[in-house]
């Protein structure tokens, strides 16, 4: 007899989420729903207020990738008005994105992800002369893996996870589960890393902060380019950042590396982890400027885990529906053509399996109807996989020589072929990949700087006018930490009349579309073999894989697409919007 | 007299404190606290005079004398005795995110992991059943004695089901209520809890609202977007001492730490009243460091104490990034404060005039309020019309 699973709220994402999946007797997956359980309704908010106000807001979509939307929001308001920002502006906000990822990549992957991967009760028992041995097969230089470190760790940590009962942010959670392949050693160097990595992540927020003047939600982004000009001219400021930058460099070398080629040796015979994913179509988009017309990722498309090719990103394209989200219109294809008032119809009442295996009343999703504030972006038609790993996978088809030559080693040195990389382990390792190539490269973008600098140029900011008799309409779109990000605006009479987000966690945690179609968070789970239904912690592996954003995610209103220059914006609001 | 009279309060207040201490002392440790604080503080490689030292910067922080010092530190030393229990509501999570800035090893933070985060959906371990129960435990377990921390608006509208979390579909607004109602003291975090927040802006279409606004307990705002660390562990000490709330002021913020506006401690400062402004982003006046007002800065309507305090471990503030203030910490303020680039007369939004922008605002209503010549004075008229405590 099948049996329900509710796993709400999802914990260790930003934002809200449930996911519900259907088990047969042999506890593998048939049914597999992913739902967002708040809506925020911030484009409606951007409507009618001033364009230079609007990024700003959009910031506060998130606090985790805070920036990502900041950014592509100003892009959109100066693609919108045909602004060509100074090239030293170009580069700081390299220099911030390059933070943005770094803090990103490294919260993600030990603070929210890690504790899927290593079992910190393990841990505990650890031998740490071995332990602190071991971590040289990994890297030669490594980093916090001493006896005296691993001393303080256990010591720390074990108060704690010695205590099952209510105590502290590490209780009831899933220690000694099946699926967990470290050893002890292994686990001990990786808690260890995630103590280090408070302290980088730290770090790393500074060096935004050099330039943002704080994080989360930096504030130094105008339409026009940046305000940080002081700093950017303070030689004393740039060391810092520089000095900050040479430091995380050396933490993802040495422990973000050798911890994800660890867990690769060991969890690359796991099947909950190695299962082949739902969806294998990948879309990015270039980002990260280095230079002049010189971009650390590439934009494309692969198709069905295709690697011998690649196809441009043609925006038309993309499409979204709303059969199974709360909004009130149906249309599969056209949904910008009705209008999108919320509408809410909630769970629907039922049983699922409650936390000490029986059966429980709850609040179930009806896969019949609507359940989730996101809603299903499509590509062609298809769904799409957005993120590091989309972006990593891109640029090596493409040749992209940084790239290629970073996946290879890396291949080579876990043993496994590229195929692998379309696994739950793939795409861990593929935002790895990401931070790595930007820890080797980011520098490049710091030195050009530099010598523009020297050159004379200290321009970071042009004026620009905003005619209230004119119509504007904009894109502001790349790569963000999660992935593939645009951001659509019209403005009229000098304020926005429209706006709409594009959001990564859109693409990949959206219900399923008219035709039945899952999304990736969706079509991974399906199949899943899960050892103990009350701890499922092999559905939290997956889904944390995608650094799930959900505040993001439900913030698109609508979009349409035929040509780049035909769009609808936000429908609540009927607004004419094509042209 | 006036010393004497001083000498006689703060003797007062230094026995208060010394009573509210001892009576937290004799509260019971929580279980799975084998150690004090403060040794936990000097395993983590801290002396006890490093301790000192911060005990000595939050003193000075909260305003009060620095024979206090001894005192806060025994506050600090009995902080691990309150459980807190901290929710996400309509929120982007970034008021957690800027806790974690604080992370390992700062003090701040070690102080902050040491008193038990009962509940945080953002670090916890446990997910789904495991995570209610957590959150059910310890609302059960520290009846009366957890401290509720709050992030994010409470969607009310369409009868709060703008959010909902848990197996049962539970809805925020309800949860929010439900551990209000047993919390010794409830902060809200961020400018979303204290007042809405960026939901709430108009026209606010899932009905956000603060947390006061949906639960009788009293609420002690910590507004900012988000706002800073210290300003967060600063309103937990002053829970400590006290044993009450702080002082307030008409919007339920602490004085010790919104008592001034940004304006008042601004580095800029002395260019505001030289005259000296930043006319455009990027011209010589913004490399030289001038006064922001031009563009846009609110500091002179805005009460925080970033200029004092700063971000990320005094990397910066958006002042010194050469922004102006955008006037987070105060309530509506996406609707109140105008355009963010331009002084707050040239709003462009929801005007009598429909939105159709500064020049018709300016022109009809006549408040053009900044002349080359008059810009000091008027600007501090401006103030004086734009901030008043609320009625």
């Amino acid at each position: 007899m099948s049996k329900r699973v509710i796993v709400d709220p999802i914990t260790r994402i930003e934002g809200h989420l449930r996911i519900e999946v259907v088990v047969n007797d042999d506890n593998i997956v048939e049914e597999a729903y992913a739902s967002s359980t708040l809506w925020r309704g911030l484009e409606v908010i951007a409507k009618g207020r001033d364009p230079r106000n609007v990024p700003l807001l959009m910031q506060r979509i998130c606090g985790v990738c805070t920036y990502s939307h900041y950014l592509k929001s100003t892009m959109a308001m100066e693609d919108a008005l045909g602004i060509k920002i100074p090239y030293n502006a170009e580069l700081v906000r390299s220099l911030m994105d390059q933070a943005l990822f770094l803090h990103d990549h490294i919260v993600h992957f030990y603070h929210l992800h890690a504790l899927d991967w290593v079992d910190i009760v393990s841990a505990l028992s650890a031998d740490p002369v071995k332990a602190s041995e071991l971590a040289f097969k990994y890297t030669d230089f490594p980093i916090a893996t001493g006896t005296d470190d691993f001393a303080r760790v256990i010591d720390t940590v074990g108060k704690f996870a010695k205590h099952p009962q209510g105590l502290g942010p590490f209780a009831n959670a899933y220690w000694g589960h099946s699926t967990y392949r470290l050893t002890p050693e292994q686990n001990l160097i990786a808690l260890s890393h995630y103590l280090k990595a408070l302290e980088m992540q730290r770090i790393v927020a500074q060096m935004q902060a050099i330039f943002g003047g704080k994080n989360p939600h930096p504030q130094s982004l105008v339409v026009g380019g940046v305000t940080c000009v002081m700093d950017m001219l303070d030689p004393a400021r740039m060391g810092e950042f520089m000095v900050k930058f040479k430091k995380l460099a050396d933490f993802v070398n040495n422990a973000y590396y050798a911890d994800v080629l660890m867990a690769a040796e060991m969890y690359k015979t796991e099947p909950s982890v190695m299962k082949p994913m739902g969806v294998k179509n990948f879309m990015a988009f270039e980002s990260m400027m280095l230079g002049r017309k010189d971009y650390l990722f590439d934009s494309g498309i692969i198709m069905n885990g295709d690697l011998t090719k690649t196809f441009d990103v043609d925006i038309s394209k993309i499409t979204e529906e709303a059969t199974h989200s709360w909004y009130a219109d149906d249309e599969a294809l056209h949904p910008y053509d009705g209008k999108t008032n919320p509408n809410h119809t909630g769970f629907v009442d039922g049983e699922s399996i409650g936390p000490d295996g029986n059966v429980v009343h709850t609040k179930n999703i009806d896969p019949e109807g609507k359940y989730s504030w996101i809603k299903s972006p499509r590509y062609d038609g298809h769904p799409m996989e957005v993120g590091p790993l989309a972006s990593t996978l891109v640029s090596y088809v493409k040749g992209n020589k940084r790239v290629v030559k970073i996946v290879n080693d890396f291949l080579e040195k876990a043993g496994v072929p590229a195929a692998a990389l379309f696994s739950t382990l793939g795409r861990t390792a593929g935002r790895m990949l990401q931070a790595k190539l930007i820890a080797d490269h980011g520098l490049t973008a710091f030195n050009n700087l530099i010598e523009n600098i020297k050159s004379g140029d200290t321009d970071t900011c042009v004026p620009y006018v905003i005619d209230k008799d004119k119509e504007y309409k904009g894109v502001g779109i790349g790569d963000v930490p999660r992935g593939m990000l645009s951001h659509w605006v019209r403005i009229k009479n000098g304020v926005v009349e429209n706006y709409q987000a594009v959001v990564p966690s859109t693409w990949n945690a959206g219900p399923m579309d008219a035709k039945g179609q899952r999304g990736p968070y969706e079509g991974d789970l399906m199949g899943l073999k899960i050892a103990d239904i009350t701890q499922p912690l092999e559905i939290i592996r997956i889904i944390h894989s995608y650094d799930p954003c959900i505040a993001c995610a439900v913030h698109v209103m609508d979009t349409k697409g035929n040509k780049i220059s035909e769009y609808k914006v936000d429908p609540l609001y009927d607004g004419a919007c094509s042209t | 007299m006036l010393a004497e009279s001083k000498d006689a309060t703060y003797d007062s207040l230094q026995k208060a404190f010394e009573q509210r201490v001892e009576q937290l002392k004799r509260l019971p440790a929580m279980e799975n606290k084998d150690k004090s604080i403060e040794e936990a503080i000097e395993e983590a490689g801290f002396s006890r005079r490093d301790f000192m030292k911060w005990s000595a910067s939050i003193t000075a922080m909260l305003s009060l004398p620095a024979t206090f010092t001894p005192l806060v530190a025994e506050a600090v030393k009995v902080a691990d005795r309150l459980p807190i229990i901290w929710l996400h509501m309509a929120e982007c999570t970034g008021c957690s995110e800027a806790l974690l800035r604080s992370a390992n090893p700062s003090i701040d933070s070690l102080i902050f992991d040491y008193i038990s985060l009962e509940y945080h959906e953002t670090l916890m371990a446990a997910s789904g059943w495991q995570a209610e129960q957590n959150l059910e435990n310890a609302m059960h377990k520290y009846k009366g004695r957890y401290i509720l921390m709050v992030e994010g608006g409470i969607p009310t509208g369409n009868e709060g089901s703008y959010l909902t979390i848990g197996g049962h579909g539970k809805k925020g607004k309800d949860i929010a209520l439900d551990t209000s109602k047993d919390a010794a003291a409830i902060f809200a975090i961020g400018t979303c809890s204290s007042f809405g927040g960026v939901q709430a802006a108009a026209p606010n279409p899932t009905g956000a609202v603060a947390l006061s606004e949906i639960t009788n307990r009293p609420v002690i705002n910590v507004p900012g977007c988000p706002p800073s660390e210290k300003n967060i562990v600063g309103t937990l000490l002053h829970y400590l001492l006290y044993g009450t709330l702080p002082a307030l002021d008409a919007y339920n913020r602490p004085k010790w730490a919104y008592r001034l506006r940004i304006h008042d401690l601004c580095e800029r400062r002395g260019h505001f009243d030289a005259g000296e402004f930043v006319e455009q982003f990027g011209d010589q006046g913004a490399k030289d460091g001038f006064c922001l007002y031009k563009v846009g800065c609110k500091g002179p309507y805005t009460f925080n104490n970033c200029s004092k305090q700063k971000f990320n471990q005094g990397t910066s503030w958006p002042i010194q990034a050469g922004f102006g203030c955008m006037g987070c910490s105060e309530p509506n303020f996406w609707d109140t404060m105008g355009t963010v680039n331009e002084p707050l007369k040239d709003r462009l939004y929801h005007t009598v005039f429909g939105g159709l922008g500064a020049d018709a605002t300016a022109d009809k209503i006549g408040i053009g309020i900044l002349t080359a010549t008059a810009v000091g004075i008027a600007a501090h008229a401006a103030i004086s019309a734009v901030k008043p405590p609320k009625e």
